[in-house]
C-alpha cells in the first residue's frame, strides 16, 4: 500500500508541474465554455424542453472521445518505451500497485477538468440572476454519471496504453475502445436481428449497455446500482487486463 | 529429548543474525532462458561470494542483459535457479527487490524531473524513511559527484551525468549486492576512470556485478570476471588466473639482430621445450624500408616465444644465453602480458565452434 501512495503522489505530482496538463485543461474549458454557451443561446431563442444542464451533459461524449485518449496514452506506453518501467518494477512495487497508480492519477485529472466546468453554471446563476434557470437536481445527476462513467473510460484508456509501447496506437486504440463502449453499444441495441425473438435476452444486455440511457437515468435523479455496477466493474475488468498486460510483456517479451 | 543442548551442535543460526558464512550474494544454477524459442541463456551457472566485485563479460548477444534481469526478479527465468543473498527470486522478488539495486541497460531516466527529486522519489520507493532519506540523498549526490545538477532536469544532463544519476539510484538505498549493466556505456574516458573510481569506492560495503564489453574497465576494478558466450559460461575466475588459463606463463617478447634461422639451436639448449611461438615480424622501418635510405634500417625483428605452462621462468637463462651468444645482439626482453582482451577472444572464439 505504502508503494501505491508513493507513486500516486509522484504520478499528480508529475501531472501539476507538466504544462502539458495546463494546456490541456485550458484547451478543454474553452471547448467546453463554446458548447455551454451554445446551449445557452438556442434556450435563449426559443423555450425548450429540460434544463441546460441536461443537454450540456447530453453533450458528454465530445471530451470522453477526446481527453481520455490524449490523458491516458502517455501513461504506460512512455513508461514502456524510455524502458523507465523496468528501474519502476526492479525496486519493491508490483505492476498492480504501478497500473493502478496511474489509473487513478489520470482519473483525478478527469475529475478536475469536469470540476472545472462547474464554474460555467456557476457563472450563469451568479450572472443570470434567475435561480430557476438552474435545476440542481439535473446538474448533480450529470456530475454522478460523469464520475461513474469516467472510471470505465479512463480504465479503458489505461488499457490501451498497457497494451502498447506506441504512444499514438495507445491513443488510437482508447478511442476505438471507447467509440466501440459509447456508440457501438447505440447502434448494436439498432440492429434488427435483436428483434427476433429467441434474442430478448441479449437484446436486454445490450439495453442495459446503453451509456446514454444511463446518462438520461441519471440526469433524471435516477442513480441504478445496476448501472453503478456496470462502470465500476467494466472498470476492474479493464485494469486488471491491463495489469497483466504488462505482466504479459514481461513474460513474453 | 528437548533438553538444552551443549555446544558441540549449534542450533543453525537464525537467518537474521550474522552467521560465520553469509549465503552467497548471488549463486545462479543452470539458468535457461528462451525468447519465443529462441535460447537466449542456455544454462549458466555462477556464485558470486559477499563484497566481491564482479564483471560479467560476453559479445553482444551473449545472454549478459538477461542474465542479469533474471537476478532482478524483473525477468522470469525459463528455468534454472537464481538466489540472490539466500532468497530463492523466483519465488520472492519482491523480498529479492529489497536487497538489490539495479541500473538498467541504457539507463533509462524519466525526462522530466530534475535530479534531486528523482532520487527522492526513488529512495521513497526503495523504502527509505522520509529521516533518513534526507542525509543520504547528500550522501549519494556527494558520491556520485552530481552537486552541480542536482536541480536540473534530467533530460538536459550529459551523458555522464545521466549514467551518474543511474548508478547514484542504485546505491541509494544502500542494498546489499548492486547490479549495473554496462555502466560506462557510451562515456569518454575521464567519465569511464570517476565512474570505476565509485566502483571501486563501493569495494568492501557491497557485493557489484557488472556487466560490459569495455575491457580494461572491467579488468582494473574486478576481482572476479565471467566471460559469458552464446548464453554459456566460457571461462570465469580473477582476471589474472584466466591469463594463466588460457595462455599459461611461458610467454616471452623480445626484440632480437642475427641469424633467426640458427635461434632454435640457441634455444633448444637453454629449455628442450622452448619454441618460437610466432614467426618474426621485422619492426617497423627495417629490413623492407632498408632500400628506403630514409630510414637507417633496423636489424632487429620482435619475436614471441612460447614455454608450456609448467616450465619456470627462463628470463634470466635467456638473457643470459643469448648475451653469451656473439652472434645476436638482444635489445629489449619482457615476459608477455596478455590483456583480458586476448583473454576474451580465446575464450570467447574457442568455444563458440
Amino acid at each position: 500500500m505504502r508503494p501505491f501512495r508513493i507513486l500516486l503522489a509522484h504520478e499528480l505530482r508529475m501531472l501539476l508541474v507538466s504544462p502539458a496538463t495546463y494546456i490541456a485543461a485550458t484547451l478543454f474549458l474553452l471547448v467546453m465554455g463554446f458548447i455551454f454557451a451554445g446551449i445557452l443561446e438556442t434556450f435563449a431563442a426559443a423555450p425548450q424542453q429540460g434544463s441546460p444542464a441536461a443537454v450540456f451533459f447530453q453533450l458528454f461524449w465530445l471530451p470522453v472521445f477526446f481527453m481520455v485518449p490524449l490523458l491516458t496514452m502517455k501513461s504506460l506506453a512512455e513508461e514502456r518505451r524510455l524502458g523507465t518501467l523496468e528501474t519502476l518494477l526492479t525496486t519493491p512495487v508490483t505492476t498492480a500497485q504501478v497500473v493502478l497508480a496511474k489509473f487513478f492519477a489520470a482519473y483525478s485529472l478527469y475529475l478536475a477538468l469536469w470540476a472545472a466546468t462547474g464554474g460555467f453554471f456557476y457563472i450563469l446563476q451568479r450572472f443570470a440572476g434567475a435561480a430557476q434557470t438552474l435545476d440542481y437536481g439535473p446538474l448533480i445527476g450529470g456530475y454522478l454519471f460523469i464520475a461513474v462513467s469516467g472510471l470505465l473510460f479512463v480504465s479503458v484508456g489505461i488499457l490501451a496504453s498497457a497494451l502498447t509501447r506506441n504512444q499514438a496506437v495507445a491513443g488510437i486504440l482508447a478511442f476505438v475502445l471507447l467509440l466501440m463502449l459509447v456508440v457501438g453499444t447505440r447502434f448494436a441495441g439498432t440492429l434488427e436481428v435483436l428483434k427476433l425473438d429467441h434474442l430478448t435476452a441479449l437484446r436486454a444486455a445490450v439495453d442495459y449497455l446503453q451509456v446514454f440511457t444511463h446518462l438520461e437515468d441519471f440526469t433524471r435523479g435516477v442513480v441504478d446500482t445496476r448501472q453503478v455496477l456496470y462502470y465500476v466493474s467494466g472498470s476492474v475488468l479493464a485494469l486488471i487486463l491491463g495489469i497483466l498486460g504488462v505482466e504479459a510483456k514481461l513474460l513474453h517479451s | 529429548m528437548p533438553a538444552v543442548a551443549p555446544a558441540p551442535s549449534a542450533p543453525p543460526p537464525p537467518p537474521s543474525a550474522v552467521s560465520a558464512t553469509p549465503p552467497p550474494a548471488i549463486v545462479v544454477r543452470d539458468l535457461v532462458k528462451t525468447y519465443a524459442g529462441h535460447p537466449a541463456v542456455r544454462g549458466v551457472s555462477f556464485e558470486v561470494a559477499q563484497g566481491e566485485i564482479i564483471g560479467l563479460l560476453g559479445p553482444n548477444g551473449a545472454g549478459k542483459s538477461t542474465t542479469l534481469r533474471i537476478l532482478t526478479g524483473y525477468l522470469p527465468a525459463t528455468s534454472g535457479q537464481v538466489t540472490v543473498c539466500g532468497i530463492d527470486v523466483a519465488s520472492h522478488p519482491a523480498e529479492v527487490k529489497n536487497h538489490l539495486g539495479f541500473m538498467p541497460e541504457n539507463n533509462p531516466l524519466p525526462e522530466d524531473m530534475r535530479v534531486r527529486e528523482y532520487l527522492h522519489f526513488r529512495g521513497r520507493l526503495k523504502g527509505l524513511t522520509r529521516r533518513r532519506l534526507g542525509p543520504r540523498l547528500d550522501e549519494v549526490i556527494h558520491l556520485c559527484d552530481l552537486g552541480r545538477v542536482r536541480d536540473r532536469i534530467i533530460g538536459k544532463l550529459s551523458k555522464g551525468y545521466r549514467q551518474r544519476v543511474g548508478i547514484a539510484d542504485a546505491i541509494l538505498a544502500e542494498p546489499p549486492l548492486i547490479i549495473m549493466d554496462e555502466p560506462t556505456i557510451g562515456l569518454d574516458p575521464h567519465q569511464i576512470l570517476a565512474v570505476r573510481d565509485l566502483i571501486a569506492s563501493l569495494r568492501g560495503r557491497m557485493t557489484v556485478l557488472i556487466s560490459s564489453h569495455i575491457l580494461p574497465e572491467i579488468e582494473m576494478t574486478c576481482d572476479r570476471v565471467v566471460i559469458v558466450n552464446q548464453g554459456r559460461v566460457v571461462a570465469a575466475g580473477a582476471p589474472a588466473a584466466l591469463r594463466q588459463e588460457f595462455f599459461g606463463s611461458g610467454h616471452y617478447e623480445l626484440e632480437l639482430a642475427g641469424p633467426l634461422d640458427e635461434l632454435p639451436a640457441v634455444l633448444a639448449g637453454i629449455h628442450p621445450r622452448l619454441s618460437i611461438a610466432s614467426p618474426a615480424t621485422p619492426n617497423p622501418g627495417s629490413a623492407s624500408g632498408a632500400s628506403s635510405a630514409s630510414v637507417p634500417a633496423d636489424p632487429f625483428t620482435t619475436l614471441r616465444l612460447v614455454a608450456p605452462p609448467e616450465v619456470p621462468d627462463l628470463r634470466e637463462a635467456l638473457v643470459k644465453a643469448l648475451v653469451d651468444e656473439p652472434r645476436f645482439r638482444l635489445r629489449s626482453l619482457t615476459r608477455a602480458r596478455h590483456t583480458l582482451e586476448e583473454v576474451f577472444l580465446a575464450a570467447t572464439q574457442a568455444k563458440a565452434a
